[in-house]
């Protein structure tokens, strides 16, 4: 059975592309057939970050309205065969997405993929609804500062209400807690929260960290999702992250384990 | 819910069943299109906005039964909802209705007499309905329970008492014409008894609210006092002052 992931956050800016790159890599490399779709209508970001921008010819909505077929839209990655790009267009604007035809598009997928990744826009507005709308997982992408862990809650409400799956009373989606640009130096700073306190707000299972890490800009500058950079600490936390998703218990790293200064601030337990 | 010994120390009797006859409007439904249901329900409302204004309602499926309809309670429950109607019971509904309904806490009745079925009446321990012939609100205790985490943005709103296993997050608000029950942290809005019910309480399992008010009087965040956040409290209403304790009460 295919699975669809949606990788969301309500604020922008947290890392939702890098990850959703990242992870699509990880579930391909690790022999599952993935395509990964940009529901960033009008912005068009992830062909960059994959290095595929060159290629594009034919994008998400040229499929939704019939332009295309899927097979002529999809763009085989250069480094790995097992995944698949969908992109979105720069030339529109959000509202040419339909859930009817993201439907269409997503069933005609489940075919033929084991995974499909939705790289959501930031906001909670038509995009951000519609990538989520169909998933069955949810990475939802955090940063450790207060404006980001309350957007992911509100994303999270919206989650478990307004999903296909809370609408037709189907078992909830499975949401997993990605907190991403970590960095234990400033936790101990009390500059950023800690891994501890932002589970503490959000009660959600934590996938993994990724620590804050300049080989995301360096693979981003060359368009090569950064788990291809295995000796980078940030490449490290998101293998952990995939093989933590399909199973695998591994322990967490690139977090301080010493308390929070908030949670000292605020006496907690 | 005067259970508190303190309050009333010399009353033995804390309650006692009686039965007696309400009369509710019957919503019957002709279509299953949700959309149209919506529309017509507000217009209904729009003729007489006070008479309709938290109206208990019940619903009747028998008509579109017949048609062999597919209708999502929750879903119908909502737009009543919405429209500013309570929805107190379900008759003339199948097998899987009757299923949505209880999973929704709505008691269901049989298709012809406003009884309640026997099989909503087992698995509601709790309700007190001493006798079948009994109606809708008589003696019923509506309880709403929710598992789920209530995150930012969400609003519920109970029309009895309200109880939540989970947390309630910032900027969540939770709202019950009794009393409401949080066993975990309350970081949001609560508000009990916002119909007036001066008796309602706020319990919680850790204060750390953004708001709590019962039957309009209200605190919020900056209002409370070191000493009572962070741990298990109950609020009442004293001489229409929020009291806030400690649940465990040195003896
Ligand atoms: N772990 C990290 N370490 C350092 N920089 C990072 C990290 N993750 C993301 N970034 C940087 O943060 C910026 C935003 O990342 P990204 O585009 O993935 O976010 P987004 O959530 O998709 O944004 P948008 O909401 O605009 O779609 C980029 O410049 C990226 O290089
Ligand atoms: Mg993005």
């Amino acid at each position: 059975m295919a699975r669809i992931i949606v990788v969301t956050s309500g604020k922008g800016g947290v890392g939702k592309t890098t990850t959703s790159a990242a992870i699509a890599m990880g579930l391909a490399k690790k022999g599952h057939k993935t395509a990964v779709i940009d529901f960033d209508v009008g912005l068009r970001n992830l062909d960059l970050i994959m290095g595929c921008e060159r290629r594009v010819v034919y994008d998400f909505v040229n499929v939704i309205n019939g332009e295309a077929t899927l097979n002529q839209a999809l763009i085989r990655d250069k480094n790995c065969n097992l995944l698949y790009i969908l992109p979105a267009s720069q030339t529109r604007d959000k509202d040419a997405l339909s859930q009817e035809g993201v439907g269409r598009v997503l069933d005609e997928l489940k075919k033929d993929f084991k995974y499909i990744v939705c790289d959501s826009p930031a906001g909670i507005e038509k995009g951000a609804h519609l990538a989520m709308y169909f998933a069955d997982d949810a990475f939802v992408v955090t940063n450790p500062e207060v404006s980001s862990v309350r957007d992911s809650d509100r994303m999270l409400g919206i989650l478990s209400s307004k999903s296909r799956r809370a609408e037709q009373n189907e078992e909830p989606i499975n949401e997993f807690l990605l907190l991403t640009r970590y960095s234990p130096e400033r936790v101990k700073l009390g500059e950023m929260l800690s891994v501890e306190d932002v589970q503490d707000i959000l009660s959600l299972h934590l996938l993994g960290v990724i620590p804050e890490s300049k080989s995301v800009l360096n693979a981003s500058n060359s368009g090569t999702p950064v788990i291809l950079d295995e000796k980078s600490d940030a490449g490290q936390a998101y293998a952990d992250i995939v093989a933590r998703y399909l199973g695998e218990e591994r322990p967490h790293r690139f977090i301080d384990d010493k308390k929070g200064f908030f949670r000292n601030l605020f006496g907690g337990k | 819910m005067s259970t508190d010994s303190k309050k009333s120390p010399n009353k033995l009797i804390a309650l006692e069943f009686k039965t007696s006859t309400f009369s509710v409007p019957v919503l019957m439904l002709l279509t299953d299109d949700l959309i149209s249901i919506e529309q017509q329900l507000k217009e209904k409302v729009n003729q007489a906005p006070d008479f309709f204004k938290n109206s208990p309602l019940v619903l009747d499926l028998q008509n579109i039964n017949k048609l062999s309809s597919i209708i999502n309670i929750s879903a119908l429950v909502g737009i009543i909802r919405k429209a500013g109607l309570l929805t107190v019971g379900l008759r003339g509904g199948n097998v899987e209705q009757n299923k949505q309904a209880s999973e929704l806490l709505i008691p269901v009745y049989s298709a012809l007499s406003g009884s309640v079925l026997a099989e909503n009446k087992k698995e509601k321990k709790s309700s007190p309905t001493p006798e079948s012939k009994v109606d809708e609100k008589a003696g019923v205790i509506i309880t709403t329970l929710i598992t789920q985490p209530i995150r930012s943005g969400q609003r519920i709103y109970a029309e009895g008492d309200l109880i939540i296993l989970s947390q309630v997050s910032a900027g969540a608000e939770i709202i019950a014409e009794g009393n409401i029950h949080v066993y975990n942290t309350l970081r949001g809005r609560a508000l009990a008894g916002v119909q007036g019910n001066e008796d309602a309480r706020i319990f919680c399992f850790d204060l750390q609210a953004e708001l709590i008010s019962i039957a309009g009087n209200y605190k919020v965040s900056e209002d409370l006092d070191k000493s009572v956040r962070n741990k298990p409290v109950q609020i009442y209403l004293q001489n229409e002052a929020l009291i806030i304790k400690d649940i465990v009460q040195p003896h």
